[in-house]
């Protein structure tokens, strides 16, 4: 161990990322109690904060913070339990003897706790976003200021959202545990969406001044991780955290200087991430291993189709279709049918591509949804067509949800009025 | 914990769905329930052309002919359950055969 505060700091904060879920999780685990459990992690990091710097940071500092907080909510309990009966106070004995914890079941059932917060707070019975912040309050630590202003909503919004999600869990009696097997795979997926939903909240706006969404995805990245840690045996989770690590690696290139969205084939490669993209090529290796392959994996496999392309005209698109014709066998949404259409473009060329989107959109199977028209566009552009390109393009821009999807297509639009 | 499940449906819908093996199912999900001594109370109701509603106003008893909303679908029975949790409630509800049509609303009933 080295002194100084700096050194102090640092421990606390790296404690604070990989122990404040497991804290919160063991001591709701003890008490049932979501509030006491999240007061009572925060006063044992404030603790940490006070006495590591002068005794040193301990050698298990997540252990020494779960007992220390375990320590807080017992005797909070007791207190409690003895403000009832005030006369007996002082003959019941209760003082600051810390109870006994058994290390041994701390290490083994510590992570059994989070599993079970982390199903607890993404139960059927609650909405989506309030699973989402319950999961980002207690498992991952963020503050209700900080989940407010990534999702946008007014803090006093983001307290009730959190308040209200608590009081239904205790009130409603919804059990802290992780399912039964056989509703195990459908409570899993619902896991899984939520973390990959939050991965996406961040994604579609990490342009410019929103760096606190942004941020979601850091934390999405990490929240998968400690899912896929805690279901060793489900290579979906595995396959998620893969595809987030992929997709997160080319964050930095997704949008230019002028916070317009930069296309994958236009991409400086060499902003990718390299470090991020081989632990998720370590991660889809360690899912794929496993046998038993579904969506998450096989758009993990995509990605890494991409990552590992030295240039655009690497890439190998054959692969791509490949996977993709696997992808829209178990997950046959509009999205995904949209992308192998432009997998197949990049493999046959656009006209092929364009007869698929024609098809599909002939069959009502794209309906509603606003990236057909920017793929037309595209498929438009590249086939030499800018003449159709141009209306599509207009259509796309009518339907853009941020301003990096605007900034490319009003880009792309005044390109194909100049050459059309 | 107790729950109260709040049986409710499109009355109209009800009437004109034949579900051939409706009543056999409702009775094999009561026998399990009563099997597994879970159940505090079941009731079934006349439909709510029956109901009438009744408030005080300025200490007037204002009575009206109907149920208090007006939705088209309207609650045709209730049940209290007792179960450690709401998993158990939900299973127990998604056994009734009223959620092929209508729905179950679960209510955690308050202790004291």
């Amino acid at each position: 161990m080295t002194d100084g505060a700096p050194d102090v700091a640092g421990a606390v904060d790296e404690a604070f990322r990989h122990e404040w879920g497991r804290v919160v999780a063991a001591v709701i685990g003890l008490t049932g109690d979501w509030d006491l459990a999240e007061e009572c992690t925060q006063d044992a990091f404030a603790r940490a904060l006070a006495t590591w710097p002068r005794d040193g940071v301990p050698d298990r500092p997540g252990a020494w913070l779960t007992t220390t907080a375990r320590r807080c909510a017992v005797d909070r309990l007791r207190r409690a339990a003895v403000g009832d009966r005030k006369e007996h106070a002082a003959a019941v004995g209760f003082d600051t003897a810390p109870p006994l914890v058994d290390e041994e079941a701390l290490a083994s059932g510590v992570a059994d706790d989070r599993l079970r917060l982390i199903f607890t707070c993404c139960h059927p019975a609650l909405r989506v976003e309030a699973q989402v912040a319950l999961a980002l309050r207690t498992l991952v630590g963020l503050t209700t200021v900080e989940i407010a202003r990534a999702f946008l909503v007014p803090e006093a919004t983001m307290a009730k959202r959190l308040v209200r999600a608590k009081q239904k869990i205790r009130l409603a009696g919804i059990p802290y545990r992780v399912p039964p097997s056989d509703q195990l795979p459908e409570r899993t997926a619902a896991v899984l969406g939520v973390v990959y939903l939050l991965f996406n909240e961040g994604y579609v706006a990490t342009s410019g001044p929103d760096l606190a969404r942004a941020r979601l995805c850091d934390e999405a990245v990490r929240l998968a991780g400690v899912v896929a840690d805690l279901m060793p045996d489900d290579p979906e989770a595995r396959g998620l955290e893969a595809l987030l690590l992929l997709q997160h690696a080319r964050l930095a290139a997704r949008t230019g200087d002028d916070g317009a969205l930069v296309p994958l084939d236009e991409q400086d490669r060499s902003a990718w991430d390299r470090a991020g993209i081989a632990s998720g090529l370590a991660a889809l290796d360690r899912a794929l291993r496993r046998e038993r392959v579904g969506p998450y994996q096989l758009q993990a496999a995509i990605a890494a189709c991409h990552a590992v392309a030295p240039a655009p005209a690497d890439t190998d698109w054959r692969e791509i279709v490949r996977l993709y014709d696997q992808l829209v066998g178990v997950l046959p949404s509009p999205v995904v049918h949209l992308n192998r259409a432009v997998a197949v473009a990049m493999a046959d060329g656009p006209e092929a591509g364009l007869a698929l989107v024609d098809e599909l959109m002939s069959t009502g199977g794209l309906a509603g949804y606003h990236l057909v028209d920017a793929t037309r566009a595209d498929l438009l552009r590249r086939a030499g067509r800018p003449d159709e390109a141009a209306p599509a393009y207009r259509a796309a821009l009518a339907g853009a949800r941020n301003e990096g999807e605007r900034r490319y297509l009003a880009r792309r639009l005044a390109a194909c009025e100049t050459t059309g | 914990m107790r729950y109260l499940l709040l049986i409710s449906a499109d009355e109209d819908e009800v009437e004109a769905t034949d579900v051939p093996d409706g009543m056999d199912r409702f009775h094999a999900w009561m026998a399990d329930l009563r099997a597994r001594g879970v159940l505090r109370v079941h009731e079934g109701l006349h439909p709510s052309a029956t109901a009438t509603t009744v408030r005080v106003r300025n200490d007037e008893v204002l009575v009206t002919d109907g149920p208090f909303s007006e939705a088209k679908d309207q609650v045709g029975g209730f049940a209290v359950v007792d179960v450690a949790d709401l998993d158990e409630a939900i299973a127990i509800a998604a056994g009734h055969p009223a959620t092929g049509i209508g729905q179950v609303e679960i209510r955690p009933v308050r202790e004291a």
